[in-house]
């Protein structure tokens, strides 16, 4: 899938969950991806990340090293 | 099925703690207080004459035919206007009142004509049953110096006539009207003898009438009259069923005549609207025996090729090749599909029983996805369970409604209804909608606040009504210690009082006076019961689930939940919005919305399917089209949707649709998604099966079959052939069966069974042990997650924004005549309302573009282009634009983007940035749209075609 809608998509959630203990953020963002995307779909954005992550929110890009 | 017509008590039915007994004719009798002597008399058996009554309205007393004595009172009081008091003696049959009936009658059937034989009500006419009833032989008046007789007839409304020439002039009509549709379009003119029915302006088609058939149902003669019976004769059957449209899943008599449809009738037994209906229910149901319904499977190699007629069995096998073939190309999740909201439960479940258990992976999702998903989510978050917390009737009960983000008088007529019913009692009405929607003025009913918000921040529009409670000192704070989680409270409540909130500093992005915010958050909070409902325009947008647990928050604050005439409630688009979500059509969710990851709901199933399911969530419909495009996702079975018009950038669309190449669509008609299909499943209309609809009030109600299907199979078992030729060996020999294993596997539904629906009606979930009758209203002392659960909502604007290149921004809704992609409706005398979409600009921008009403306009944003016709109006503020996307040729989904809800990818249909200006013909997408149009819809009929 294109990687800036998986960026746009991932940062959506993290932002929706930014009021949060950075902690608590990171593990309700974590869950969310577990959750609803499909297991492809999280390996696209670890792939993305492991390629440097760019566009992507800290949080969200803390949150896939959590998956 | 033989005919019996509806029960008819003659004066509403009462509902009140208190009895009382009477003595009717000799027999006592007891009744709740407050009914009439006539309703008294009918619930004993006795029906009293009477003309101007009817159960649907109020009693009117002008007749003087239902007269009675009563011992120890003076005269012969109307037994429609006295109300039954303990001890009272009543005689209903003595010589004065026979004598009195029949001069009441000779004087009406001399104003009438006497053409009885031939008349389109013969048989189903009051006036004629009266007449018999009190035994008229003679009119000593002759039948000269008539009023009536001479009168007009108006035929202007496709479905129903109006004769003035046998208009007895009881006033049903203009009652049924006012008091049950709350229009008021007709009136009485005129004094006396010289007395009339009139439309307020115009013909019936265009004065302010909106064909919802009430007058139709209440008038006792042939004055207003179905052209069906006009055409084909009086009904000699009748089949309770439930209306395939909108959300709020009415009850209706289907009467009949053999199999075939004569018209449909609101049930008084409908638990849903209680003997009302809507133009669409009512009228709109000839789509299914449209000329156009595709009656054969067809099969092609390419999109290019014309179809190809086949055998139900040939589609089978080639289908189920295809799909395995697919697999063991490109892998088991290469395929998946899209369950029907317009679908019965039954349908539903085993669609997703297909794709779970027979293609082995969870790639299914349903049209709730581009609707109502964030409604699931908000909802389940903050209560624990994805629905609506009351019944319709509630509604009766509220002092202040908050409406937002929903047009009910045109996408759910007979909620509003009861809604308008409701306001004119003098509950208050709070409106937050971009647009003027009918509601916030229309006879009777003024709203007390108009929030005018700028498309796309409800959030913060939610966030300054709960900002008002919080910092006002508005907070239930009994309700919220008791019933709430508290720690998440108080961080709330910390959060939603913080200066960003507040209604001044949120001002600048509502564009809502922060004045008005208070007082409707006030009026809101202060009030003894306040409810909310809600439409897409809540959940359509990028914060649709924020916006949904921000209206949850505002509900738990100001202790609206639990309890009649409050709550928190989704007004459902489609009939099955609610029956589709519940029978597990989210790719994450089995039914009764429980994650695929719990262990323990995964081995109840596999044991009962014998099949393994998988732990992980699957595909959501744009992430199957955008894995489409991606070139790893090839064969889609869509039942009942056509994502190809009513999803969001068609061009995006139809890209994932031709990269496939296994798309099966299972409809009624060659649909804009069959144009890029290689498989056609014939579908069948709801009179075509038995099954179960679940509306927004968690009603599950009955569909039953009226007439066979045209196609020779009903949905339900489509889906069987198609399983079993995958090798899945299922078999069911009703959808009964189908719903008893629902049963078995939903703990929400496990008192479910048809045995009971037949028995009780309808039932709402949860209808299990605890709740064997079903639950009208939820979460009562408990929510359902156990406490109330506060969410923060940070109000985060979209990124979907105006600038120099698009500076208007586009919303988009529904109308009353037509329904969703139009595919039924379109194909009806619908369109004598609305045979095109248009586009709503206010007059400053019009003016600025020099555009009229009328001029052709091109509509234009960054995902394409599309023309229609405008229309010049102040209903849409300046700087907002406004269309429906009910027909295909308008395409208005060519313009809509890929922005979607954080949580749930619903997309964002009410938000886009455009431009309009003047064209001067089609936009390169509808040109192009129009030769495949014809290109991709050839058939070569005939050849191998049979059942
Ligand atoms: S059809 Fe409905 S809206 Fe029209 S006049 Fe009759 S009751 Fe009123
Ligand atoms: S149209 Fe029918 S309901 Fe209306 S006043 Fe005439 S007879 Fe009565
Ligand atoms: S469309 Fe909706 S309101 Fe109209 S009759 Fe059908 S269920 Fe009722
Ligand atoms: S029915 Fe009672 S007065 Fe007409």
């Amino acid at each position: 899938m294109d990687s800036n809608k998986l960026v746009h998509m991932a940062n959506q959630i993290a932002l929706a969950f930014r009021l949060q203990p950075r902690d608590e953020a990171v593990k309700l963002t974590a869950e969310h991806l577990k959750a609803f995307w499909s297991p492809q779909m999280r390996q696209e954005l670890q792939a993305h990340v492991a390629a440097g992550g760019a566009g992507l929110e800290p949080l969200a890009k803390d949150a896939v090293a959590k998956l | 099925m033989g005919f019996s017509k509806d029960f008819d008590q003659g004066t509403p039915v009462v509902t009140s703690a208190e009895q009382v007994t009477l003595t009717i004719d000799g027999r006592a009798v007891t009744v709740a207080k407050g009914t009439s002597v006539m309703a008294a008399a009918a619930q004993a058996g006795t029906q009293i004459p009477r003309l101007c009554a009817t159960d649907l309205v109020k009693a009117f007393g002008s007749c003087r035919l239902c007269l009675v004595e009563i011992d120890g009172r003076r005269g012969t009081p109307a037994s429609c206007t006295t109300p039954a008091e303990q001890g009272m003696v009543v005689h209903t049959q003595t010589e004065r009142l026979t004598r009195l009936r029949r001069g009441v009658m000779e004087l009406y059937v001399s104003d009438h004509p006497l053409d009885c034989l031939t008349c389109s009500a013969n048989g189903d006419c009051e006036l004629q049953d009266m007449a018999g009833a009190v035994g008229l032989r003679d009119v000593r008046y002759g039948q000269a110096g008539q009023k009536h007789r001479t009168g007009p007839k108006d035929e202007s409304n496709p479905y129903f006539t109006f004769d003035s020439s046998k208009c007895i002039v009881c006033s049903r009509c203009v009652r049924a009207c006012e008091e049950v549709q709350g229009t008021f379009a007709l009136t009485i003119e005129g004094r006396g003898l010289e007395s009339k029915v009139a439309t307020g302006t115009g013909d019936f088609l265009t004065s302010e009438c909106v064909s919802c058939g009430a007058c139709v149902q209440a008038c006792p003669t042939a004055t207003l009259n179905e052209k069906s019976v006009v055409e084909l004769g009086t009904p000699t059957g009748v089949v309770e069923t439930t209306c395939a449209y909108c959300g709020v899943g009415c009850g209706f008599r289907a009467e009949t005549q053999g199999d075939r449809v004569v018209r449909m009738v609101p049930s008084k037994r409908g638990q849903a609207n209680e003997g009302h209906s809507c133009v669409k229910g009512r009228f709109a149901w000839g789509y299914a025996t449209h000329q156009d319904r595709v009656t054969k499977p067809m099969i092609r190699a390419r999109i290019t090729d014309p179809w190809r007629e086949v055998t139900w069995a040939e589609a089978f096998a080639h289908t189920a090749k295809e799909l395995r073939r697919i697999q063991e190309t490109y892998g088991k999740d290469a395929i998946g599909g899209i369950t029907s909201s317009r679908c019965t439960n039954e349908e539903v479940f085993l669609v997703q029983k297909l794709i779970r258990a027979g293609f082995g992976n969870n790639n299914v999702d349903t049209c709730a996805r581009v609707c109502h998903s964030p409604t699931g989510y908000g909802l389940k978050q903050t209560f624990g369970t994805s629905a609506g917390t009351q019944d319709f009737k509630s509604v009766a009960k509220a002092d202040v409604v908050l409406l937002i983000g929903a047009n009910p008088t045109d996408a759910h007529p007979v909620f509003a209804s009861r809604l308008k019913r409701r306001l004119r009692e003098g509950a208050k009405l709070i409106v937050a909608d971009p647009r003027r929607i009918e509601l916030v003025r229309t006879p009777h009913v003024e709203a007390a606040h108009h929030l005018a918000l700028k498309p796309g921040t409800n959030v913060a529009l939610i966030n300054a009504l709960a900002h008002v409670v919080v910092t006002e000192g508005l907070v239930k704070k009994d309700y919220v210690a008791e019933r709430c989680e508290g720690a998440d409270f108080e961080s709330w409540a910390r959060f939603i009082a913080s200066e960003v909130n507040s209604p001044e500093a949120m001002e600048l992005h509502t564009g809502v006076p922060a004045a008005e915010v208070r007082r409707a958050a006030r009026l809101y909070a202060t009030a003894k019961n306040a409810a909310i409902y809600y439409g897409l325009g809540v959940t359509e947008h990028s914060q649709g689930s924020t916006m949904v647990m921000g209206m949850a928050n505002l509900a738990m604050a100001t202790g609206n939940i639990g309890r009649d005439g409050v709550g928190v409630n989704p007004l459902r688009g489609q009939n099955n919005v609610q029956g589709s979500c519940d029978m597990g059509s989210f790719p994450h969710e089995l039914s009764g919305y429980r994650h695929v990851s719990d262990d323990a709901t995964r081995e109840l199933f596999e044991s009962l399917w014998g099949a393994p399911l998988s732990k992980e969530p699957g595909l959501r419909i744009p992430n199957m089209l955008d894995e489409a495009v991606g070139g790893r996702f090839k064969g889609l079975y869509v039942q009942g949707e056509d994502i190809a018009q009513s999803d969001p950038n068609t061009r995006h669309v139809v890209a994932g649709l031709e990269a496939m190449e296994c798309v099966i669509v299972h409809d009624l008609f060659l649909n804009e998604t069959a144009k890029y299909a290689h498989v056609f499943f014939p579908g069948s209309s709801f009179l075509e099966k038995d099954g179960t609809f679940t509306n927004a009030e968690r009603r599950i109600s009955r569909v039953r079959k009226v007439m066979p299907p045209r196609a020779g199979l009903s949905d339900w078992e489509v889906t069987l052939g198609l399983a079993n030729a995958l090798g899945m060996n299922l078999s069911y020999s009703h959808p009964s069966e189908v719903m008893d294993e629902i049963a078995r596997l939903t703990p929400t539904f496990t008192g479910v069974s048809y045995a009971k629906l037949d028995a009780l009606g309808s039932v709402q979930w949860p209808c299990n042990d605890k709740a064997p009758l079903g639950t009208p209203i939820m979460h009562v002392d408990r929510f359902v997650r156990g406490k109330g659960r506060f969410m923060l909502t940070e109000f985060i604007p979209t990124q979907e924004r105006t600038g120099p290149r698009f500076p208007l921004l586009l919303t988009t809704g529904r109308i009353l005549s037509q329904y969703n992609v139009g595919a039924q409706t379109a194909r009806t005398a619908n369109v004598a309302w609305h045979d095109e979409d248009v586009l709503e600009v206010h007059p400053f921008d019009a003016e600025n573009r020099g555009l009229r009403s009328g001029d052709l306009v091109l509509l234009e944003s960054r995902a394409g282009e599309t023309t229609l016709r405008a229309v010049v109006t102040e209903r849409v503020p300046p700087g907002v634009v406004y269309t429906t996307f009910h027909h295909a040729k308008t395409a208005a989904n060519v313009v809509t983007t890929e922005y979607s809800d954080w949580a749930t990818n619903c997309p964002e249909y009410k938000v886009t940035a455009v431009q309009v200006a003047k064209a001067t013909g089609p936009s390169a997408f509808q040109q192009e749209d129009r030769r495949r149009d014809v290109a991709l819809r050839q058939v070569k009929r005939g050849a191998d075609a049979s059942r």
